[in-house]
Formats: C-alpha cells, sequence, structure tokens
C-alpha cells in the first residue's frame, strides 16, 4: 500500500509545482489516476485487510494474468446531489471494471469495492457493470463479478435500484450467451443477490461472505427469529441446504485460484466450444480395477466419484455443489482434454436416489452444459424417485421433471453409463436412449427395469406363497443389461476397464454433431 | 547322491527361469519336472502368501485351489487359483480360522494336499491332526514337531535339552499379574511378556517397571486370547540392544537338516518386523556356523521335516539366544530366496511328498545382499492400520526387484486382515546395491487410497546408522523417540524440494496457456514447505525460486533443462540446475540435481488449491506454490481455527471397543487409561488427553466405531 501512497503524494505535488496549464491538466489526471487506485483510503484499506479481505484491485491482481487488467471508467465519479453527496465522491465510485487475460483467454471483469462507500451500488456504478457486460456480449467473453457490496447506495433512491435492474437485465441477456462467474467475497444483501443468482456459478468465500434478502435484524423484526449472519446466509447454508452457492473456499487467495481453474474447463461463449487442453493421461488407458470396484451385492454402495475418477483425464475433477444434495454429483472433467459435463448418482448418499433438491442440482448443470456445447457423460446408478409425502408435497412432479425436460431438449452429445440399477421413471430421466441420448452404453452389472425384484413380485405375483423363488425368476431375467440391449435401449454393453476408451472415442465421432430444437421463441420449461 | 542331483539341477537350471523372481544371480532349482508330488493343493491362506504358494505350485505343474471369505471374493489368489471355495464371512474366526469348512473344502476339491501359509492354521496342531486323520498331506512339519515347537515354553525346554542357547527366564505358565511382577523382579527387569501360544508380535509387551509389568500382563493375555485363543503367558528377559537374528532350515523325511544363511530383522516396531536383511552384518563366519549348527540340532531333536525357521536374539558380543521356533514359512523368506537361490514353497511341497532334499549343506551359498521392507496400510506415525481402496497402486519393478503381494488397483484393504500391501525385496551384489535399489524402489512404488509406510521406510533405508549396519531391535525407537513424523529436510533436501516444486509449477503454468502464448523466459515462484522441526512440530519454509528453462521449450512429455536461483526466507541462496522428466500431470517424475549421477524419483500425488502434493524421499509434502502477489496477499488471509480436541478421545481408527475403564462423573489423570479400541487384532489403549472429569461417554464394549468418532468427552 506504500507504493499508492507515495504515487499520490508525487501526484500532489506535481500537482502544486505546475506552472503550464497543460502540466496542470496531466498533474490533475494524474491525481485522479492515483485517488482511483487508492479506493477508500489507506483507512478503511486496513479495516478490510483486518477482516482476511483483500481490496477490489489486489483480488483482480490474484484473478487475472500478470499486467493483462486493462481498467474501463476508472475516472468515474457518481452524480448525485441529494444529501450533501456532491462533496463526497470517490473516483471509480466504488467498483473496479475492466477486461483482462486468464489463462491467455479474454475475460471480463468487475470487482465491487467495500472500502468505497461500502461497495454500495449506485447508477454510476451501475453503469459501469453493464458497460462491460455489454463488451463481453459482443465479443463473446465470460463475465467474472466479484461481490462486495453493503447494497443499494440509499443516497441516490430509485436511480440506484434502475442500476440494478440494468444489471439484472443483462445477467439474464448474456446467460447462455457468455459464461458468467460470481464470487461472493462479502456482504451482499437485498436486491443485490440477484444479480450473482442469474450468474452460471456463485461461490463463496468461507466465513467472510453472506448472501440474504433480509439480514438478521428484518428477521427478528418480522418473526422474531435470532440468527446470526452466518447462519442466515453464510458459506454453510448456501452450499448445504439452499443451494444457492455452487461451492465455498477458505480465502480470496484461493477462491481467485480456484475461479481461474473453472475458467479453464469453460468455452469463451456459445459460439465456440470449450478449448482443449493437452494432456498425457493415454485414451486408450485401461482401467482394471474398474471391473471389480462395482460391488457384487446390489444392495452395497460404492462411490461413483471414484469411478468417474478412474475414467477422466487425470482424475481431474472440478465439482459442482459438492456439498448439496450428494446423491448426485455434477462437474467438469476432461476427456482426451476436451471439457465435459459429467453428472452421476451417488450410490453413497441416499442410494443415488432422485429427490426434489438433486433433480434441480443436475437440471441447472446440464442446461448450462448444454447452452454452452460442453458433452454430457451421465453415469447411472438410479434406483427411482424418493416416495413420500414431504417429496410429494414440496412438488418432485414439477422438480423431477426439470431434470427430464433438460436431458430431452438437450442438442449436446449424451453418452450414458449404467453401472448398475436404472430403475422406473429415474431410469427415462437419466439421459435414457428416448431423450436422444446418442451412445448408451452399460457395463454387465446393469439392471434396467421398472422396479426391483421385490417391489416387482409384490405387484405380479400378490397370491404366490414362494416369494423367494419369484424374486429369483425375476432377478434371473431383468437384473441384467440383455432385456434393454436386446431392444436397442442400450447400444452396446461394455467391460468396465474399457470404459475410458470408449467415451473419448464416441466423443470424437460425435465432435461434429448437429441437432436442433424447433424454432420458437422460448420453451416452457416447468420452473 | 545330493551331488548327483545337484548336478542335475544346475543343467535343469539352464531349461527353468523363474516368471516373477526377478534376481540379478541365476536362480537355481533343485527340482526335476520328472519328480511326482501332487496334483493338486489347497492353500488354506489369503493375499500374498496365497499367491506366493500358487505361483510355485503353478510352476511345479500342481493345480491349486483357494479358499476364500465373503470379503475376498473379488482378491488376486482367488483368480489366480485353478479353483476357490468359499469358507466363510469375514471375520477370521468364521472363515480362515474355520476348520471345519476348510476340511469341507479339502474335501470337496479333491486337494491332496494343503499349505498353511503363515498365520492362521500354520501353526495349529489341531488342524494338523484333523488333516492325518483325512489322509491329506500338511505341507508343513509334522504335528508332534509343531506342537512342540509352538508352545514356547516346552520349546525352550527341548532347546535346552539340543544344546542350544536360551534366554534366562521362567519355565512356567505365570498364573496372573501379581506373579508376574514377581518373576519379573526374580529375573530381573526389562522383562518380556508373550504369548505363549503367539507369534508374529501379538499378545507381546516389554516391561521395565513393576506397573508396566501387571499392565502388560493384562494386555498380552487379552491380545494372546482374541488372537490365539490361549492367554497363557510367560516372562523372560529382555535383553537389551539385541539383534534379531534368525536361521532358515529345511529339512526332509529322510532325516536330513540344512541351515541356510541368517536372516536379520531387527528394525521392529511393537514386535512386529518392518525391514528384513539376509545375510546379517553382525554375524561372522564362525558365529553363523555355530548358530546354523544349534539350529540343525534343535530340528532333528523334534524329527523336523520341512522348512522351519529358529529365532535368535545376539547381543553385541556376537552372543546368541534361541527366541523361538516358527515351524511354518516365514513371512521374510523371500530374502533368503534371493541370496540362495532356493524356492522355500518348492522344497516344503517336495518335503511333504516324500522326496529327499537334492542339495547338501556344502551347496548352500550367499549370493549378494537382499533387503525385505514390508509395505504396510498403516499411519507410520501412529502405527495404526488404515483400511480402504487402494485407488492408485503401481509396484516397482526392474532387475534385482521383487514384490510379494496379492492385491491389485482397485483391492481393499479391510479391518479384517492384516494390513500389510507388499513385501518389498530387493538383491543386489553388496548391500550398499541392494539399498540404493531399495531406495529407488520405494520411490517408484505408488500408492493412494489408504496411508501407508513407506515413508518410514524410505527414511529408514536412507539412514545412516542402516547403511552403516548399525541397528538393534531399538533402532526405530532410538532413531524416532517421539514417533516417525516424516522425512525432515535437510539443507541440500530443502533445496531439491524448493527446486523440484519450482520446476514442476512452470511446465504446469506453461500448460494452462498453451499453445494460446508463449511460456515466458523467467518465472519467479515462493514456495512454501512444511519444514518438520527437531521437536516434532512442523513450521512453513519460504523459499522464492527464480527459474528459467535452458532452453525456450518446455517439455509436457519428457525432459526440461531449468536452472534456478533459491533464496531461503533465512536468507540462505544457492544456485541449481536440473532437468525435469515429466508426463505432465502423471505420477513419476525425475529429476537430477545439480551433478547428481542419478536421477530422483518424485511422484505427484494431487494438486491442491494453491500447490500441490507430492512424494519425496518417500514423504508427502503438501507445497503452496505462489506468485510473488499472492505470497504479499496471503498473509491478510485468516488462519483457519482448529478444532479443540484436548478434550476428547476420538477413537484413532475403525474398530471395535474391547473395554472402558472411566464412566461419566470419573475424575481421571492425564495418561490414564479410559478405553482400548481393538481393529486388526491389535490392542491400542487409549489415554485421557489431560486431567479432568469425564463428561460424557459415548461407547460401550462391543461397540464399533470409526475412524475420527468422539469416543469420550471430559469437562471443558
Amino acid at each position: 500500500m506504500l507504493r499508492c501512497a507515495r504515487s499520490i503524494k508525487t501526484a500532489k505535488r506535481l500537482y502544486a509545482t505546475a506552472s503550464t496549464k497543460g502540466e496542470e491538466i496531466k498533474a490533475r489526471i494524474e491525481l485522479k489516476r492515483q485517488a482511483a487506485l487508492e479506493g477508500g483510503g489507506q483507512k478503511r484499506i486496513a479495516a478490510q485487510h483486518a477482516k482476511g479481505k483483500l481490496t477490489a484491485r489486489e483480488r483482480i491482481e490474484l484473478l487475472v494474468d500478470p499486467g493483462t487488467f486493462r481498467e474501463t471508467d476508472m475516472f468515474v465519479e457518481h452524480q448525485c446531489t441529494d444529501f450533501n453527496m456532491a462533496s463526497t465522491k470517490i473516483v471509480g465510485d466504488g467498483v473496479v471494471t475492466g477486461v483482462c487475460k486468464i489463462n491467455g483467454r479474454t475475460t471480463f471483469v468487475f470487482s465491487q469495492d467495500f472500502t468505497s462507500f461500502g461497495g454500495s451500488l449506485s447508477r454510476t456504478f451501475a453503469n459501469k457493470i453493464c458497460k462491460i457486460m455489454d463488451r463481453a456480449m459482443e465479443v463473446g467473453a465470460p463475465v467474472v463479478g466479484l461481490n462486495d457490496s453493503g447494497g443499494a447506495r440509499i443516497q441516490e433512491g430509485v436511480d440506484s435500484l434502475a442500476g440494478y435492474a440494468e444489471i439484472f437485465q443483462r445477467n439474464v441477456l448474456a446467460s447462455g450467451v457468455v459464461p458468467q462467474v460470481s464470487l461472493i467475497m462479502g456482504p451482499c444483501a437485498g436486491g443485490a443477490v440477484y444479480s450473482p443468482a442469474l450468474t452460471d456459478f456463485t461461490f463463496m468465500v468461507r466465513g467472510s461472505s453472506y448472501l440474504f434478502v433480509t439480514g438478521p435484524d428484518v428477521v427478528k423484526a418480522v418473526t422474531n427469529e435470532t440468527v446470526t449472519q452466518e447462519e442466515l446466509g453464510g458459506a454453510g447454508p448456501h452450499t448445504r441446504k439452499s443451494g444457492v452457492a455452487h461451492d465455498a473456499f477458505d480465502n480470496d487467495v484461493v477462491a481467485l485460484a480456484r475461479t481461474r481453474e473453472l475458467l479453464s474447463y469453460l468455452p469463451q461463449s456459445n459460439r465456440e466450444p470449450a478449448a482443449p487442453r493437452l494432456t498425457t493421461d493415454p485414451a486408450e488407458r485401461a482401467d482394471l480395477a474398474l471391473d471389480t470396484l462395482v460391488p457384487t451385492d446390489s444392495h452395497q454402495a460404492y462411490d461413483m466419484k471414484a469411478i468417474v475418477g478412474r475414467i477422466i483425464d487425470d482424475s481431474r475433477f472440478f465439482e459442482i455443489m459438492p456439498e448439496f444434495a450428494r446423491n448426485i454429483i455434477i462437474g467438469f472433467a476432461r476427456m482426451g482434454g476436451r471439457t465435459v459435463g459429467i453428472v452421476g448418482n451417488q450410490p453413497l448418499v441416499s442410494s443415488g436416489v432422485l429427490d426434489i433438491n438433486a433433480s434441480v442440482k443436475a437440471a441447472r448443470f446440464v442446461r448450462f452444459c448444454d447452452a454452452f456445447n460442453i458433452p454430457l457423460v451421465t453415469f447411472v446408478d438410479v434406483p427411482g424417485f424418493l416416495p413420500g409425502t414431504q417429496q410429494e408435497h414440496n412438488g418432485i412432479i414439477r422438480e423431477g421433471a426439470k431434470l427430464l425436460y433438460a436431458y430431452a431438449e438437450a442438442t449436446v452429445p449424451k453418452i450414458a453409463i449404467t453401472t448398475r440399477k436404472a430403475y422406473g421413471g429415474a431410469h427415462c430421466v437419466m439421459s435414457s436412449k428416448q431423450l436422444r441420448g446418442d451412445v448408451n452404453l452399460a457395463w454387465p452389472t446393469a439392471e434396467l427395469a421398472v422396479m426391483g425384484a421385490k417391489g416387482a413380485v409384490g405387484i405380479l405375483w400378490r397370491s404366490v406363497e414362494d416369494r423367494g423363488a419369484a424374486e429369483e425368476e425375476y432377478n434371473r431375467v431383468f437384473a441384467n443389461p440383455l432385456p434393454a440391449a436386446q431392444r436397442g435401449y442400450l447400444d452396446d454393453i461394455i467391460t468396465p476397464s474399457t470404459t475410458r476408451r470408449r467415451i473419448i472415442e464416441e466423443l470424437d465421432i460425435l465432435k461434429d454433431k448437429r441437432q436442433q430444437n424447433l424454432p420458437k421463441k422460448h420453451d416452457n420449461m416447468p420452473l | 547322491m545330493f551331488v548327483i542331483i545337484t548336478r542335475q539341477a544346475q543343467q535343469l537350471l539352464r531349461l527353468t527361469r523363474p516368471r516373477r523372481l526377478h534376481t540379478t544371480s541365476a536362480q537355481k532349482r533343485y527340482h526335476s519336472s520328472l519328480e511326482k508330488t501332487f496334483d493338486k493343493i489347497l492353500i488354506a491362506n489369503r493375499g500374498e502368501i496365497a499367491c506366493r504358494v500358487i505361483r510355485t505350485a503353478k510352476r511345479m505343474g500342481i493345480k491349486t485351489v483357494a479358499v476364500y471369505s465373503d470379503a475376498d471374493a473379488n482378491s488376486l489368489f482367488v483368480r489366480e487359483a485353478d479353483e476357490a471355495h468359499n469358507v466363510g464371512p469375514a471375520p477370521t474366526n468364521r472363515s480362515y480360522l474355520n476348520i471345519e469348512a476348510i476340511m469341507r473344502a479339502i474335501h470337496a476339491s479333491g486337494a491332496q494336499a494343503v499349505h498353511p501359509g503363515y498365520g492362521f492354521l500354520s501353526e495349529n496342531s489341531s488342524f494338523v491332526k484333523q488333516l492325518d486323520a483325512a489322509r491329506v498331506t500338511f505341507i508343513g512339519p509334522k504335528e508332534y514337531a509343531m506342537a512342540a515347537m509352538g508352545d514356547k515354553i516346552q520349546s525352550k525346554i527341548i532347546a535346552k535339552e539340543a544344546g542350544v542357547n536360551t534366554i534366562p527366564g521362567y519355565d512356567g505358565v505365570v498364573r496372573d499379574a501379581s506373579h508376574a511382577v514377581a518373576i519379573a523382579e526374580e529375573i530381573g527387569f526389562p522383562v518380556m511378556l508373550k504369548a505363549s501360544a503367539g507369534g508374529g508380535g501379538k499378545g507381546m509387551r516389554i516391561a521395565h517397571t513393576p506397573q508396566e509389568a501387571r499392565e502388560g500382563f493384562k494386555l498380552a493375555s487379552d491380545e494372546a486370547m482374541s488372537s490365539f485363543g490361549d492367554n497363557r503367558i510367560l516372562v523372560e528377559r529382555y535383553i537389551e540392544e539385541p539383534r534379531h537374528i534368525e536361521i532358515q532350515i529345511i529339512a526332509d523325511n529322510h532325516g536330513h537338516v540344512l541351515w541356510l544363511p541368517e536372516r536379520e530383522c531387527s528394525i521392529q516396531r511393537r514386535n512386529q518386523k518392518v525391514i528384513e536383511e539376509a545375510p546379517s552384518t553382525h554375524l561372522d563366519a564362525e558365529t553363523r556356523q555355530r548358530m546354523g549348527e544349534q539350529a540343525v540340532a534343535l530340528a532333528q531333536r523334534v524329527g523336523y521335516n520341512s522348512a522351519g525357521t529358529v529365532e535368535f536374539l545376539v547381543d553385541k558380543h556376537r552372543n546368541f539366544y534361541f527366541l523361538e521356533m516358527n515351524t511354518r514359512l516365514q513371512v521374510e523368506h523371500p530374502i533368503t530366496e534371493l541370496i540362495t537361490g532356493l524356492d522355500l514353497v518348492e522344497q516344503m511341497i517336495r518335503s511333504a511328498a516324500g522326496l529327499p532334499l537334492a542339495m547338501a549343506q556344502s551347496d548352500i551359498g550367499i549370493n549378494g545382499w537382499a533387503i525385505e521392507s514390508r509395505v504396510y496400510a498403516e499411519d507410520p506415525e501412529k502405527y495404526l492400520p488404515s483400511i480402504g481402496t487402494l485407488s492408485k497402486y503401481t509396484e516397482p519393478t526392474g532387475p534385482g526387484v521383487r514384490c510379494d503381494s496379492g492385491i491389485t488397483e482397485g483391492s481393499e484393504i479391510s479391518m479384517y486382515y492384516d494390513p500389510m500391501i507388499c513385501k518389498l525385496s530387493t538383491h543386489g551384489a553388496t548391500r550398499a546395491a541392494a539399498i540404493s535399489l531399495m531406495n529407488t524402489a520405494l520411490d517408484r512404488y505408488l500408492i493412494k487410497g489408504v496411508t501407508h509406510n513407506i515413508p518410514l521406510l524410505r527414511d529408514v533405508i536412507s539412514n545412516r546408522d542402516f547403511s552403516s549396519g548399525h541397528i538393534t531391535t531399538a533402532f526405530l525407537a532410538d532413531h524416532y523417540p517421539g514417533g516417525f513424523k516424516g522425512h525432515r529436510l535437510t539443507r541440500k533436501t530443502t533445496k531439491q524440494l524448493a527446486a523440484s516444486a519450482a520446476g514442476l509449477q512452470f511446465i504446469r503454468e506453461a500448460r494452462e496457456n498453451y499453445p494460446l502464448s508463449s511460456v515466458g523466459s523467467e518465472k519467479l515462484f515462493v514456495v512454501l514447505l512444511p519444514q518438520l522441526q527437531s521437536d516434532g512440530s512442523v513450521e512453513t519454509l519460504e523459499a522464492t525460486v527464480q527459474i528459467a528453462p535452458s532452453s525456450a521449450n518446455v517439455s509436457f512429455s519428457g525432459t526440461t533443462e531449468f536452472t534456478a536461483h533459491i533464496t531461503l526466507s533465512t536468507g540462505d541462496t544457492c544456485e541449481s540446475s536440473m532437468s525435469v522428466t515429466w508426463n505432465i500431470d502423471q505420477p513419476f517424475i525425475d529429476i537430477t540435481h545439480d551433478s547428481d549421477a542419478s536421477p530422483l524419483t518424485l511422484q505427484f500425488l494431487d494438486p491442491l488449491p494453491l500447490g500441490f502434493r507430492v512424494q519425496f524421499m518417500g514423504t508427502k509434502f503438501d507445497i503452496s506454490i505462489l506468485s510473488q502477489r499472492q505470497s504479499e496477499l496471503i498473509r491478510y488471509m485468516k488462519q483457519e481455527e482448529k478444532v479443540d480436541t484436548s478434550k476428547l478421545v476420538l477413537s484413532p481408527m475403525p474398530g471395535t471397543i474391547v473395554s472402558v475403564a472411566v464412566k461419566q462423573g470419573d475424575v481421571v489423570s492425564e495418561g490414564e487409561e479410559v478405553a482400548v479400541v481393538e481393529a486388526m487384532k491389535m490392542q491400542n489403549v487409549l489415554r485421557a488427553p489431560r486431567a479432568g472429569t469425564i463428561k460424557a461417554v459415548h461407547v460401550t464394549p462391543g461397540s464399533t466405531v470409526g475412524g475420527e468418532d468422539i469416543l469420550i468427552e471430559l469437562e471443558g
């Protein structure tokens, strides 16, 4: 920070000693520039650091490739005159915006500055963000937003609200056009929460970030419920319970490093595929352990993440929402260097059953991948939808339909591997052949049926004495992948150890797949 | 007669080569394919030793039958055997110790003989009796010899009669804890309490004080009961600074007994062998000869007719005392095979089939030096077993490297059985060559999914006292008084690790931008290394590394040359040049530093949010690699708060609670026993982390607990 202060001093001296008009203007510009670089001043910067948070500019430094940040609207100041605001101006007005390279690729970024007016959003503040979002959409490059704001600038009244709405509108227009990533690195409350909510990914920083529509004080006043900021809207509840945040990281430095990593998996826009990455993991690598990893006892659980890890490049899996609805896993990986979206039922958690949260979690991910040309690889081991009043009354029909809808409308390459169970409606949902699955494969351990043996025998052979024999007969017929393969609902039954090679080969065949849905204004998916 | 057959065997040796036994020397085969032994044998064991026996049986043209528990249905030995029979559920007393089920498998398969491996039923004379009754050959000693040597009290008496040196001790069964204390006081401390029926370190305790004798008696007899179903304990003088040296013998049904060169097994923890070697640096030819002759005398005394091992304790003056005789194939038999060229399993099978030994004592020599490291799935710091799936598993290979294992990638290390992963043996012309091979082999051993003891093995193998042969059975206790915590970085290894880390990061960053932009010529990284201190704590060492590739190209699947300038936070600086050979993100990295002749192998294990985890000198290091700006800013980040565990007694591993010594409201002093947890047949005493009142007890004897489960809470 010394560096900054020293420069401001220099700028002031230059200004004081300017003798010509030209020199004076240059000095004034320099003074403004230095003021903008300093933001809310040394005291507030120290306070920010004391909270374990970095400043808006420091965050950008860690996010971007060194020396690539080009700032826009550095000299912007707010236009508000009410409440004596004309006399309190901060150059840049509380947000740093610009364009940079991340892993060598163009990316637009805004970083809210909590040290300037508490990062509160003014109309000019919003305009700065809108400007880079418009440019991002035009050139086709991702937008990363670093959020750290106390909320609306109350002094500006409805101007501030209009600013929010302008951003929301652009979030929606950009949705599905360029990837949008939000990092919550401080408070984000009230209307402000809806911008991250509209973006593709929202990440939080543990211990220093909060997201809520109304804070603890209002909650107390309205519902008489006593709750802390952390309990109400910290990283814990949002990554585990609400599913609002897609993951949380230990601190700013880690969060920014991981964001760079996420971006490496994504395409620049919906106009192009994600950039491939060099890998030394052989495409034909056979993994013999896969041949024995699925337990022979079909009631025994196993870790689908371990299966996925053995198949993808270098076991590198960027998991999205790892703590939420853990009965389904989603995330990015690469196969033969190309980005794929992985969806997999997780037998370790609730037998991998589909419930409301799992359906919604996976549906949004499937739609992201479809929007951005990322092929989907789905690992199926699903016993069905979760029964019960809790699920039915909260709308498992409506919510489950989202995942069905997402798979059905997706036109990117879709490969599914059934590792074990694929029962009932859940089988149909999980990237089945009839939902335009391009390649549907099964391992010899797969069982595709309307339901398990016990349930089926209970209905079909209600009066039969020897239930055990009936179950055995049912299993003999259905507890294997042959019936589905004989009907062409499975394209092939493969040896698990060959899965990696097979998927990579199929993806190669599918790389130029073109499929279009019927023209329409937009669809009407169940919400 | 012996000489003639030996010549035949030497001719044969040119025709038959071992398949998996990699040795630097020619392997002798004292066996003729014309010999008739058995058509089919059953292996009443599991894991690596079952695989080992199957290998030799296959070579001898014998069909093999495996028996397996439910937990082992997918195991390698089951797949390798010609046929396999399930003998029950996972717990050993219901499967591998279930004589009835094994007898059924023998009858069902029509096996003519049974090889028991080691452990389980290998020294169970009642099993041998039942086999005799069923006219099935036991590939091992006769029931009488086994029973005589299996009982430590009786074996000592017989040994004395045979003229074998024995340790002063009490030749009877100890009645109770007080009796143990009384005996100990008579013989003089320190004393060893051990299970009469035992072996392999189970049910063994050393006591230096009456209190330890009392406590040790209880633990030893409990462990003896659970491991062997026999809680008889004996007491003897414990010889300090002893070396454990044992003589392998082989014998036949025709009265011939030969002794083979010794194995030294002094590197032990809790009386379990960790590293063995053959021969020993400690013996001279004369002592070797005397020990061999005593071993033969003892074997002859009991009519021994198979492979067996006579264990001795040897003091620094090369006085040796009989310890016990193991009437089975010993775990560490591979090193004897490596230096003698014999296949001991083959010798056992031949002898069991009634064939005479095909060689004379004068045919036995010592060819080079062999070392065996027992690779265990256990935390080397706390010596606690680790269970889980081997997510990545690659064994080292090459001339002079032998792996005796029974697992493959994806195998499960379960809580039911011994957590041994592999016996890694190396064989060189000299001891130094065997050590050097072992260092490389350990670095090239990739194990992920379970915690393993390679860090400890690697540290011992590269220890100066070890390489100069200055070892005793107290080696581990002496060198790691506070327990082994990992490799302690020296000035040299710090520099190597910092430079290596920067090199790997350079390559990884170059890949991120590839092929969009050029690599850039020079980079500066701040490398944070966890540095183990002498008091056992870990501090972060900061090294600033300025690094540049020597040419414009960085290789993602070959060799990149770098020069690096390293500045440590202590002010120490140095230059380094190195060549890094790496298929990016693959596990093995070969790095040659400066003018070192041979490369050092590191393992790239996992990327971390701000760096990666590598294995270096056997130890895992979590390294953070920061840009300069990151290193300037990371100091503002809040440190993760550690959960206060000082008020909690946590389960150190998954297992079963054997006993709970406290109840709610009890007042305990620090270090007092609060509970005993058992896993993999080892009992571990859990002690109060500090003085206080017991707030809650969450378990009862018999409870099954997971690792890190809270068992007992103390008042705040």
